[in-house]
């Protein structure tokens, strides 16, 4: 059986550098979110990958994806709320103008 | 004898010193009793010095020391302070409370309308506590203490009126070129420390050590020489006498008393107070006597030539010091201190009857005076004496300490009686011409209309007294020490001196009327044109007028170089030194902003730096397996 191992953590990282791209470049405050979730799916994906092929398979990594998404669910439910204060506050969603803490 | 009076010493000082404080204090709440507080402090000082005169003229009196208080003891060395009374330095007590009593008394009148004049009289009461310590000082360093001090007291009365640019520049002047002659005598100290049998530093060890030889020539010379260096400085001996014509610009009494009676004699005194050192040193007297002769000569020669009343008797201070020096020189300790004695008397008479006849006219320059002999006759008579005095003619005091002096050179060397006999001669001259053109003919002052007191007037008994007291003393001072009463010798130095000589007194009296003649003749008579050098010999009559360009020299040789020195130094500082100091600072302040401008607030971008960071630290972990580095 051919190593399918490679192609799990290529596409992973593949979503990472997408999600980092996004989190690092994007104005808009929703899609840093969403970015955000893409990095984490990511990880996931990894986490899954070494469960079933890694050196050495057990159901930790899955348990641990399932904690994942869930505390990716509860973070998004924060972020937005915060998204959503800050927007009442400031009548924008762009990060750039989110600099309250400079110097 | 037992000294009961010697004892009482310290309280001579102590009184102006006491004086000085009070008006420090509550100078301003005294108004015009401040003057009589200083006259009160002076005349304690000058009863005590009196008392003490009288009780030293005893026959064998021993000299009182009292050196109780350990100042300072380092290890085994210990310098006490204290005092020592001895005939010498009981001789300058005397003169300096004396003529201090009689300033004092003159600067009520003279200074009655200076707003600071409290201020003034604390000065002179700080002077006069200086210089009654310098004279009874006990070692070598107590005097260098007091000696800078009445240098300070020099320095604040010169500039007194500080609001003058003049007066301001000539107590600057003052006090740096004094403070050349300081630095030798320091040295002079320093040397003395090093070498004295266990650093004893009292003029009585130093006097010891250097009568029995206990110091090598070499070394003997050169601190005599250092010494003289110092009193070179204070008493304006060339060429550091350039400080003194200028220090005119204080007020008359200051004059009087700082740069004519005590002040300046303090290089005299310092020479005659270790003069055991001067004497194991045959190297050192010719310096002093060369230095000393070459001074009055010169300095007589500028007075012919000068314009303002004060110039002409500061130029006569310092050739009458070349006077004292030259006697030093050749051995004469007694005829020295003699003309200090005398010269004290006359010449505080000269300046403030120069005082009062400023005070009268307002004016400094003698060619617009004149005539004034018939409205100030007190001051014209006593100006007269003490002219005639000054130029040495029988019977003024003058006269027997110029006399006493000349001979000494005479026996010495033909060639310091010369130099001395034509000082003489220019002294009457210009003395002469300075009386007759302030005193004599017509007033040629401008009058100006609309001045209400232009027309000049007697000054006040308060400064008319003190001039008639010195005229006294400049008849009669000089009858202590004749050559048929050698009392005054005898009692300084323990050693009758046999000075009779006519030649000596023929010649010195007949140069004395022969210069006042030839005054007569050119400034009263007219018979000889005042012009007569000065239009034959223009280039001379500027050189001399000019001071022989001794300023101008020291600026070019002296002034300029240091100046450059000083804007080299300034330039290097400034850019160099102040530069680095800059850059240092400029360059904490940039990192510190760039630092801030990446606290921009954007979480973007600080992740991006995260991330740059990461991948770096991966490029590190992972590379240095390829490339074997770690």
């Amino acid at each position: 059986m051919d190593n399918i191992l490679p192609s799990y953590l290529i596409m992973g990282a593949i979503l990472f550098c997408i999600g980092l791209y996004g989190a690092l470049s994007k104005k808009s405050a929703i899609v840093v979110l969403i970015s955000v979730e893409l990095m984490l799916n990511a990880s996931n994906l990894n986490f899954i990958a070494f469960s079933k092929y890694g050196p050495a398979p057990s159901l930790t990594g899955q348990i641990f994806t399932l904690f994942n998404i869930t505390i990716a669910a509860a973070e998004v439910a924060v972020g937005v709320a915060i998204l959503i204060a800050l927007f009442k506050n400031k009548g924008t969603s762009n990060v750039e103008e989110m600099d309250s803490m400079r110097y | 004898m037992e000294s009961t009076y010697s004892q009482l010493a310290w309280i001579i000082p102590l009184s102006p010193l006491i004086a000085f404080f009070i008006l420090l204090s509550i100078g301003r709440q005294l108004k015009q009793y401040g003057g009589y507080l200083a006259v009160v402090a002076s005349l304690i000082s000058f009863i005590i010095s009196v008392l003490i005169f009288i009780e030293r003229t005893g026959s064998d009196m021993q000299n009182y020391t009292w050196n109780d208080w350990d100042w300072l003891s380092v290890d085994t060395i210990s310098l006490s302070m204290g005092f020592e009374i001895n005939n010498l330095n009981t001789l300058m007590l005397l003169i300096v409370s004396f003529v201090g009593l009689l300033v004092n008394l003159y600067s009520i009148g003279y200074m009655k309308d200076d707003e600071r004049v409290n201020v003034y009289f604390s000065y002179i009461a700080l002077f006069t506590f200086s210089m009654l310590g310098l004279v009874i000082a006990e070692n070598i360093v107590q005097l260098y203490i007091f000696w800078e001090l009445v240098g300070v007291c020099s320095f604040l009365l010169i500039g007194f009126w500080y609001f003058k640019p003049e007066a301001k520049a000539a107590a600057k002047k003052a006090f740096i070129v004094t403070r050349i002659g300081d630095v030798g005598l320091f040295i002079a100290i320093l040397l003395l420390f090093w070498y004295m049998p266990n650093h004893s530093m009292s003029f009585s060890a130093i006097s010891n050590a250097f009568i029995q030889n206990e110091i090598e020539p070499g070394i003997t010379t050169l601190i005599a020489i250092l010494i003289f260096v110092g009193a070179m400085g204070k008493s304006g001996q060339f060429p550091l006498h350039t400080w003194l014509p200028d220090a005119m610009e204080g007020p008359t009494p200051i004059s009087a008393l700082i740069h004519a009676a005590t002040m300046v004699a303090a290089g005299v005194y310092l020479v005659a107070r270790t003069f055991p050192i001067f004497e194991s040193s045959a190297t050192a007297m010719t310096v002093v006597a060369v230095v000393g002769a070459f001074t009055a000569l010169f300095a007589a020669t500028i007075g012919v030539a000068q314009n303002d009343i004060k110039r002409v008797l500061a130029y006569s201070t310092v050739s009458q010091l070349g006077y004292m020096m030259l006697a030093l020189g050749v051995g004469a300790l007694s005829a020295g201190m003699f003309h200090l004695f005398t010269h004290a008397f006359f010449k505080a008479l000269l300046f403030l009857a120069a005082g009062s006849v400023i005070h009268a006219v307002h004016k400094q320059d003698m060619n617009e005076m004149g005539g004034l002999g018939v409205k100030m006759k007190i001051t014209a008579w006593t100006f007269g004496i003490g002219a005639l005095a000054l130029s040495g003619i029988f019977p003024f005091a003058g006269f027997w300490s110029k006399d006493a002096i000349l001979t000494e050179a005479l026996n010495q060397n033909v060639g310091y009686f010369i130099v001395g006999l034509t000082a003489a001669f220019f002294t009457a001259f210009y003395m002469a011409r300075l009386f007759f053109l302030v005193f004599a003919g017509k007033s040629r002052a401008n009058h100006d209309a609309n001045e209400p007191h232009s027309e000049p007037h007697e000054s006040p008994a308060v400064m008319t007294i003190p001039l008639i007291i010195l005229a006294v003393l400049a008849i009669g001072a000089g009858f202590v020490f004749t050559p048929f009463n050698p009392w005054f010798g005898e009692w300084l130095t323990g050693a009758a001196e046999e000075h009779t000589n006519w030649t000596v007194i023929i010649l010195s009296n007949l140069v004395g009327i022969l210069g006042i003649g030839l005054g007569y003749l050119m400034y009263l008579r007219g018979s000889i044109a005042r012009d007569v050098i000065s239009s034959r010999a223009p280039g001379l009559y500027r050189l001399i007028h000019n001071k022989y360009y001794m300023d101008e020299l020291y600026q070019i040789i002296i002034v300029t170089p240091l100046k450059g020195l000083g804007f080299v130094l300034r330039f290097i500082d400034y850019y160099v030194i102040d530069g680095a100091v800059r850059l240092s600072a400029s360059s904490a302040l940039y990192v510190g902003r760039l630092g801030a401008r990446m606290q921009n607030g954007q979480l973007q971008s600080y992740g991006l730096a995260s991330l740059i960071g990461i991948v770096l630290l991966m490029i590190i972990l992972v590379g240095r397996r390829f490339w074997n580095v770690g």
